[in-house]
């Protein structure tokens, strides 16, 4: 039973991180029609925006220390932060230890602007081209998009770690009555999972509960009638494209201390994501957050080493079998709705 | 009775033809490049060919590797300080390139990818005349990249590859690996294992699936047993996983009181960096602290693990801390071109790059066959490593073996990890028959001509 908890739980975060790209990824193919494959690298460059910013907070300037030598036996060069001179060092501490949320407020502006100028610079040329003609295009996008992180980051994970407050684990198996250290989860997944629960609500209420939301809603289920009613439908669609890369981003932002940014982050969720939307069915938003729990949950139980002695290499198709006898028993995925990339 | 014409204008048209032939053919495939071994050096320079991953995700590896060859060309060439050629114990090379050709160089991309580093050594030998391939930072790469050089005839010094079966089952006669192995690993990290945790413990694999990583859990998990801990679990993780939270959470409830981390690059980041988040480091398990163990470290891997390193026992070829002559000499001539110290990867790979050149000197020439008599039973020093034998059976480097541990207190971003003892060559030598390397067979060099 502990077991069967702690993989549910692991499949939270995991499933969380799906449904947030997920999430995006439907939004703009349920908007604007386009199969975004650039949208892994969103996810990446807000992981980078966390980078981006630890490393602003810690721009430093250098003091000679006489009393310790280099690798060469010169005095070592130290740095030492500017935010120190200006906050002082225990303060300075405070606001680099919480940079990963800081960079929450840093990455919305960054992300929209981003993701407008991906829209407005490029995919819009493709709306009216075939889905092939999209894919082949944001593909190639989201392989400079890397390249470009390639040559600014390097190739290696860069560490980002979470707040001191968040590290460590919980014992939610002495908390439930099992023995101690048989259900422990980390802090920071908790709040991944929280995050992740709140994005999708706020997506969710801003489409369901505002005159906004109410007219994209429309406008996805007809363009062309509301464009008959004199509304600027394209205008709306590009700012939730720009929604979208902001999702993506923010899911990139805090996943930064689950697993240390390096610039492949971003294909390694993609074509996941995309069996996670496949799955939840093509334009569906609720089926996209379902799918990516439940694929991520599943992912988590075909780890476990009891179901590998059964059936070894589960781990590793698990997700596409699913995908498969989805779409063989359900052609539209688990909440597809009728005409959707049926054309 | 044939009757054969010859007019002026023929026999230029012949000529022509033959000439242009004669230009557009591989230097490996022209008459006067034959000098009984493929890609004979011609005119006053020697091309060496570096196969390292400039992209993917050991291109960083990749590039500190890079340096040190350019660096090795320098020197070898009379260039900067003259870095370990100082230092070390032969004194063949005098600083003119090799046998009196200037070094020139090649470079190609193996991505880290077998197909692609194979495509690119191919293209140096064939296209740029390379008499020899070095690099690469993957045992998958290594394997596939030795025997192309066996089949083409040249040599091959492997760079970053640390599988049992480099020069185990899939040795080649025309390949030479100087980095430590999988075996080394185990053998030198057991004894120290044992005086830091005791002789009754209970070990979970986490083991990346793929060559490397079999060889490895095989090695640890045999030095272990053997000291008397009990491995409870082995466990297969794919290595394209990058979460390892559904892998680690089941450790704890095992019964383990130890995690072997059998992962390199991303792989050990990840995993290393989980398994400290679920608080593994802080648990108490069958009365005992719960440690966790990765084999082999890369100072530029755990740079990306950060914190999480701090404590980890784990082993590696050369660390730029040594304080021997040769490391001195090493990092200074590559801290004070490049600003930061070299890498484990940068250290092999500019002492394969000076062995072969010196092999070269002493055999005098640069037939692969000449070379691999020269480098066979090869001793030496002065080189970072303590007295080295290249042995002959295998092909394999047998020197000392550096066990280190995570800093606690690192002074920079390069101070990542401390020596903790320097396990004698003695005892982490092994028979040329050794069941972890069984199989497969040297054959004969092969020059290629």
């Amino acid at each position: 039973m502990d077991a069967i908890i702690l993989q549910i739980l692991n499949g939270l975060d995991k499933g969380s991180a799906y449904a947030l790209i997920a999430l995006g990824l439907t939004l703009i193919f349920g908007t604007l029609g386009v199969v975004n494959f650039a949208h892994g690298a969103l996810f990446m460059i807000g992981a980078f925006c966390a980078v981006t910013l630890s490393r602003i907070l810690t721009l430093s300037h250098t003091v000679i220390d006489e009393t310790q030598k280099d690798f060469l036996g010169n005095p070592l060069k130290v740095d030492v932060p500017y935010i120190y001179d200006i906050f002082g060092q225990a303060t300075g501490d405070v606001i680099i230890d919480w940079a990963v949320p800081l960079s929450i407020l840093f990455a919305i502006p960054v992300m929209v602007g981003i993701g407008f100028a991906m829209e407005r610079g490029l995919i819009k040329h493709f709306y009216k081209r075939p889905h092939a003609d999209q894919i082949l295009v944001t593909f190639g996008l989201a392989i400079v998009l890397q390249e470009i992180i390639k040559y600014f980051y390097g190739a290696n994970p860069i560490p980002t770690p979470a707040p001191d407050a968040f590290r460590g684990s919980f014992d939610f198996g002495a908390m439930l009555g099992f023995d101690p250290n048989t259900i422990i989860y980390p802090y920071w997944r908790l709040v991944y999972f929280a995050f992740a629960a709140v994005i999708i609500g706020a997506v969710f209420a801003f489409l369901q509960f505002t005159t906004f939301g109410m007219v994209v809603r429309a406008g996805m289920a007809d363009r062309e009638t509301v464009g008959l009613l004199g509304i600027n439908i394209d205008k709306r669609f590009t700012i939730m494209f720009g929604i979208a890369a902001a999702v993506a981003g923010l899911a990139g932002v805090m996943y930064t201390p689950i697993n240390s940014p390096n610039y492949h982050m971003g294909m390694d969720f993609l074509v996941l994501s995309f069996v996670v939307v496949v799955v939840g069915g093509m334009g569906s938003l609720s089926g996209a957050v379902l799918a990516g729990f439940l694929l991520g949950i599943l992912e988590s139980f075909a780890s476990m080493a009891i179901v590998l002695e059964t059936l070894p290499g589960i781990n590793q198709i698990i997700i596409y079998l699913v995908a498969i006898i989805i779409l063989l028993t359900r052609p539209r995925g688990l909440m597809g709705r009728k005409g959707v990339m049926e054309e | 009775m044939s009757n054969s014409k010859l007019t002026r204008r023929g026999l230029i048209k012949t000529g022509a033809v033959a000439g242009a032939a004669g230009l557009t053919l591989p230097t490996y495939l022209r008459a006067d490049a034959h000098a009984g071994y493929l890609n004979a050096p011609q005119g006053d320079t020697v091309t060496l060919g570096f196969n390292v991953p400039q992209s993917g995700p050991y291109a960083d590896e990749g590039a500190d590797e890079l340096r040190a060859y350019e660096l090795a060309v320098e020197h070898l060439n009379g260039g900067g300080d003259g870095g370990m050629m100082n230092t070390f114990t032969s004194k063949a090379l005098q600083g003119n390139g090799i046998l009196g050709k200037k070094v020139e160089y090649v470079t190609g991309d193996t991505q880290t990818k077998s197909d692609a580093a194979r495509a690119s050594a191919k293209s140096m030998i064939e296209k740029d005349g390379a008499v020899m391939i070095t690099g690469g930072s993957s045992s998958g790469v290594a394997v596939a990249v030795q025997a192309l050089c066996q089949e083409a005839g040249v040599i091959f010094m492997a760079g970053l590859t640390h599988s049992n079966d480099t020069t185990g089952k899939d040795k080649r006669a025309n390949g030479f690996r100087h980095f430590f192995n999988s075996y080394m690993s185990g053998a030198a990290l057991a004894p120290v294992l044992k005086n830091a945790y005791g002789s009754d413990r209970k070990a979970y694999h986490l083991t990346a699936d793929y060559n490397w990583g079999y060889t490895t859990e095989e090695a640890v998990k045999s030095s272990t047993e053997a000291m008397g801990w009990e491995t409870v679990n082995a466990v297969k993780t794919p290595l394209t996983q990058t979460d390892f939270s559904s892998y680690i959470a089941p450790v704890l409830q095992s019964g383990a009181d130890v995690l072997v981390l059998n992962h390199y690059g991303g792989n050990m980041v990840n995993s290393l960096t989980n398994a400290v988040q679920f608080g593994l480091r802080d648990k108490q398990v069958n009365g005992k602290n719960f440690e966790i163990i990765v084999p082999l470290y890369s100072r530029l891997m755990a740079k990306g693990a950060g914190a999480n390193v701090k404590g980890i026992f784990g082993s590696t070829n050369w660390h730029w801390s040594l304080t021997d002559e040769g490391s001195k000499a090493f990092v200074q001539s590559f801290g004070t071109k490049y600003g930061f110290p070299p890498s484990q990867a940068a250290h092999t790979c500019y002492v394969q790059a000076l062995l072969y050149a010196d092999a070269c000197e002493r055999a005098g020439t640069f037939n692969p066959c000449g070379v691999v008599e020269a480098l066979e039973g090869f001793e030496f020093d002065g080189m970072g490593n303590g007295k080295t034998l290249y042995r002959a059976d295998d092909h394999q480097c047998f020197k000392d073996v550096l066990v280190v541990k995570g800093k606690e207190n690192p002074t920079s971003e390069f101070d990542l990890l401390e020596i903790v003892e320097v396990t004698p060559v003695e005892q982490v030598t092994y028979a040329p028959d050794h069941p972890q390397f069984a199989g497969g067979s040297l054959g004969t060099c092969n020059p290629g001509a």
